[in-house]
Order: structure tokens, then C-alpha cells, then sequence
């Protein structure tokens, strides 16, 4: 296979060896023919050098710090942030968690855990059938994709913006439903109540009325 | 480690620890120890937008020897456990750990046979921190919170809550995983570092 080789195939040792000589020509051309213009243009150039480069130093110690004092001021994060989930209420604080689980479903991290449970009459913490009775995300495999939040049927997870999660404890930074609940605004009653925002189910998701008006309308 | 444990920790010691720890907390010198994504935050932490050095931790040390603190940052192969907790033991006391994202802290979304489910199998963690990547606000935040930590801590700069079944800390976390996975246990446990690995003959 060997004599197969062309003479022009760059894998060939004489071809190389005709390059280097070539290279060798080339540069000793160069050193012997030095062009008086550029030389002196070096030589100014080699001069002011050093000082054109404490030109930056100079002009850095003029302009601001860029420095971000974290603790003392906090700048806000991007609206869009991904941080610590929360879940989400009505506006009479019924939870808006149904249990479906398709949050825990869609997490590539396996963080969520999710036990669903029946209303009853008695104690109703969700509208619909369903309410999420066992919610619990844990941090330290939560990887803040936000895939749970686009599989919520109801928007019942979001994100914050809230990031200071650091912990020493494994167990403390798995956060069960009462921590990532959100709390209760004026208004809001904590769960289990009835529904309070309607007769029926259309005018409840419909949020034509809200808590108050609602005790004002049965005074 | 020296005289300071054998005497009872009176007044006089309480005020030297308060000292001697503030001393600790404002020159905590960290060990890098980058493994992925988490180390391109670790080095935007020692840059100038945020600039770790106002901590009083200036100088990322290569070499373990001058070092305090390492931030384990990335996830753990099963490969790399070995070399960190050399790393680790080549560091003076009194030393912490802090697991940087969620691959460091728990193994995160790599649940599978390469990766180390938290590095506190190998090392005792003093300050867990979630993200993937976390920004480098939450990083200078667990830093904080451990600074915290080691101003309140004993005299000895050791944290209290890694005495495991009465075994201090230092020593190596040897943990009887034989029953939950169905081994023979008749058999005693060898010591972590002069067990032999698995498979390599004599």
C-alpha cells in the first residue's frame, strides 16, 4: 500500500521536508530586508507601551466600583427569577392545589412529592373534588427548571423570587406544604371552609365576587 | 486537639472563643474544589461584581494545607470521592465543608450510579445549598450563614453536631449500609481508608 502514496500527499516525510526549507528561506528574507518606517513606528511604540497600559489602571479608578454590597443592598432578581416555589391560594384562601401530582410527575429531579386526598363537606380545602393533603418539595434535589410550574393544571405552583435558601440541615430543606403555602391575605380564610367566592362553581372560578362583598351582600 | 478541650469552658475560655472565633470567621480561606457548572459561580463569587474578598476570603487556595474551608462545587463521581476526601484530610483543622447546588448537596436530577447522592457521605457537611447552579448572592448567603455558624461555635472551632454515635467528627464516617441492602453482616466492618477496594486482590 505504501507505494500508493502521491508525491503531493501532505502524509508524505519528503513533502514535509520541502516545507521546512521553504519556511527557512522565507524568514531569513525577512530579517535581512527591515523596513526603516516601521522600525522607528516600533520604537515609539515600545516607548509608550508600559504608560498605555497603566492608561487602564487610571482610567478604571476613575469610574464607579461595580462591586454589589449583596448583604447590605440586595438587588432585586430578574421578574422572572426562578425561586422558591409557592403555593398558591383563592381569594378566600381555599388552596388552589387539586392533588393531581402532575407537578411531581413532570420533575426531572424527582423533588416533589405530592399525596392527594378527598374533600368532604365537612372539611373542604380545595374547590373541586380533590386537594393536595401531603405537599412537599425538597431543595437540596429541586434544580429550579420550573417544568412543575408549566405541568400546573391550576396554577396552583409558582415561583418566587426568593433565593436565600442555604441550610446546614438536610432535613430542614425539604419544604413541607405549610411552608410553601402562601399566606393569608386580608380576606382570606384559612382552609378548610366552604367555597365563599359564589353559588356555584362557574361564578366561583369566574371571581365576580370576593370575600367581602359576599359578607356585605348576607348582612 | 490541644489543652483548650481537656480544661471546662469557664468565662475566661468563653471570651477567648468569641475571639478566637471571630478570628476564624473573618479569614476563612476556601479551597476551591470546582467540579462543574457551580465553580463558573464560584469564580463570578471571587470576581469584582461581588467580590468575596469584603468576607475576608481573598485568597482561593490551591492547596489544601492553607485552607479552611472547601466549597465543594459540582456534582461528586464516584471517581472523584476518593481524591475529595483526600483533600479534606490534608487540610488543618479546624475546617468546613460547604456543598454548593444540589449535585454536591444530594446527587440533584443525577440519581445514578456515577454520582455520589451528597457528599456527605464522604465528608461532613457544615452548610447545605440548593440551586442549579445557585446564583453567586445565594453562595455569599450560605457563606454568611456560615460564618455564622462558626462565630457561635465551641472553642475548638469544631462544630458541635458532627459527633456521630459519640465518634468525633474527624474521624471517618463509617456507616453499617449492609442490611438495608441485603449483605452478609456477620462480617466485621473494616475501617473506611484501610478497607481495600472492592475487586483489587491482595
Amino acid at each position: 500500500m505504501a507505494d500508493e502514496i502521491s508525491p503531493t500527499d501532505p502524509a508524505d516525510p519528503t513533502e514535509r521536508v520541502t516545507d521546512t526549507s521553504y519556511r527557512e528561506v522565507a524568514s531569513t528574507g525577512r530579517e535581512s530586508t527591515p523596513r526603516p518606517a516601521e522600525e522607528k513606528s516600533s520604537a515609539l511604540k515600545d516607548l509608550v507601551a508600559p504608560i498605555a497600559g497603566f492608561g487602564v489602571t487610571f482610567k478604571t479608578m476613575l469610574t464607579k466600583p461595580v462591586t454589589e454590597e449583596y448583604p447590605e443592598d440586595k438587588r432585586p432578581t430578574a421578574p422572572r427569577y426562578h425561586g422558591r416555589h409557592v403555593l398558591n391560594r383563592h381569594a378566600d384562601g381555599l388552596e388552589k392545589c387539586v392533588g393531581c401530582e402532575l407537578c411531581a410527575w413532570a420533575c426531572p429531579a424527582d423533588a416533589i412529592y405530592v399525596e392527594g386526598a378527598d374533600n368532604t363537606e365537612e372539611a373542604r380545602f380545595s374547590p373541586g373534588e380533590r386537594y393536595g393533603a401531603v405537599y412537599q418539595i425538597n431543595y437540596l434535589r429541586c434544580i429550579f427548571c420550573g417544568l412543575c410550574i408549566e405541568a400546573c393544571p391550576t396554577r396552583a405552583l409558582t415561583m418566587s423570587n426568593e433565593y436565600e435558601l442555604a441550610d446546614d440541615s438536610r432535613q430542614d430543606l425539604i419544604f413541607t406544604k405549610d411552608q410553601l403555602l402562601a399566606p393569608l391575605l386580608p380576606g382570606m380564610e384559612a382552609p378548610p371552609h366552604p367555597m365563599r367566592l359564589g353559588e356555584d362553581e362557574k361564578a366561583y372560578y369566574a371571581g365576580k365576587a370576593t370575600p367581602a362583598e359576599k359578607t356585605e351582600a348576607q348582612e | 486537639m490541644g489543652i483548650e478541650e481537656k480544661i471546662p469552658d469557664g468565662i475566661l475560655l468563653t471570651n477567648v472563643a468569641k475571639l478566637l472565633n471571630t478570628a476564624r470567621k473573618n479569614s476563612v480561606w476556601p479551597a476551591q474544589f470546582g467540579l462543574a457548572c457551580c465553580a463558573i459561580e464560584m469564580m463570578a463569587v471571587g470576581g469584582p461584581r461581588f467580590d468575596i474578598a469584603r468576607f475576608g476570603m481573598e485568597r482561593f487556595s490551591a492547596s489544601p494545607r492553607q485552607a479552611d474551608l472547601m466549597i465543594v462545587a459540582g456534582r461528586v463521581s464516584q471517581k472523584m470521592a476518593p481524591v475529595l476526601r483526600q483533600i479534606y484530610d490534608q487540610m488543618p483543622e479546624p475546617k468546613w465543608v460547604l456543598a454548593m447546588g444540589v449535585c454536591a448537596s444530594s446527587g440533584g436530577m443525577f440519581n445514578n450510579y456515577a454520582i455520589v447522592q451528597g457528599v456527605d457521605h464522604i465528608v461532613p457537611v457544615d452548610m447545605y445549598l440548593p440551586g442549579c447552579p445557585p446564583r453567586p448572592e445565594m453562595l455569599l448567603d450560605a457563606i454568611l450563614k456560615l460564618h455564622e455558624k462558626i462565630k457561635h461555635g465551641p472553642i475548638s472551632g469544631k462544630p458541635d453536631w458532627t459527633t456521630i454515635d459519640g465518634a468525633p467528627y474527624e474521624k471517618p464516617i463509617e456507616r453499617d449500609t449492609r442490611s438495608s441492602k441485603s449483605l452478609p453482616v456477620d462480617v466485621e466492618i473494616q475501617p473506611y481508608l484501610t478497607a481495600p477496594f472492592p475487586g483489587s486482590g491482595t
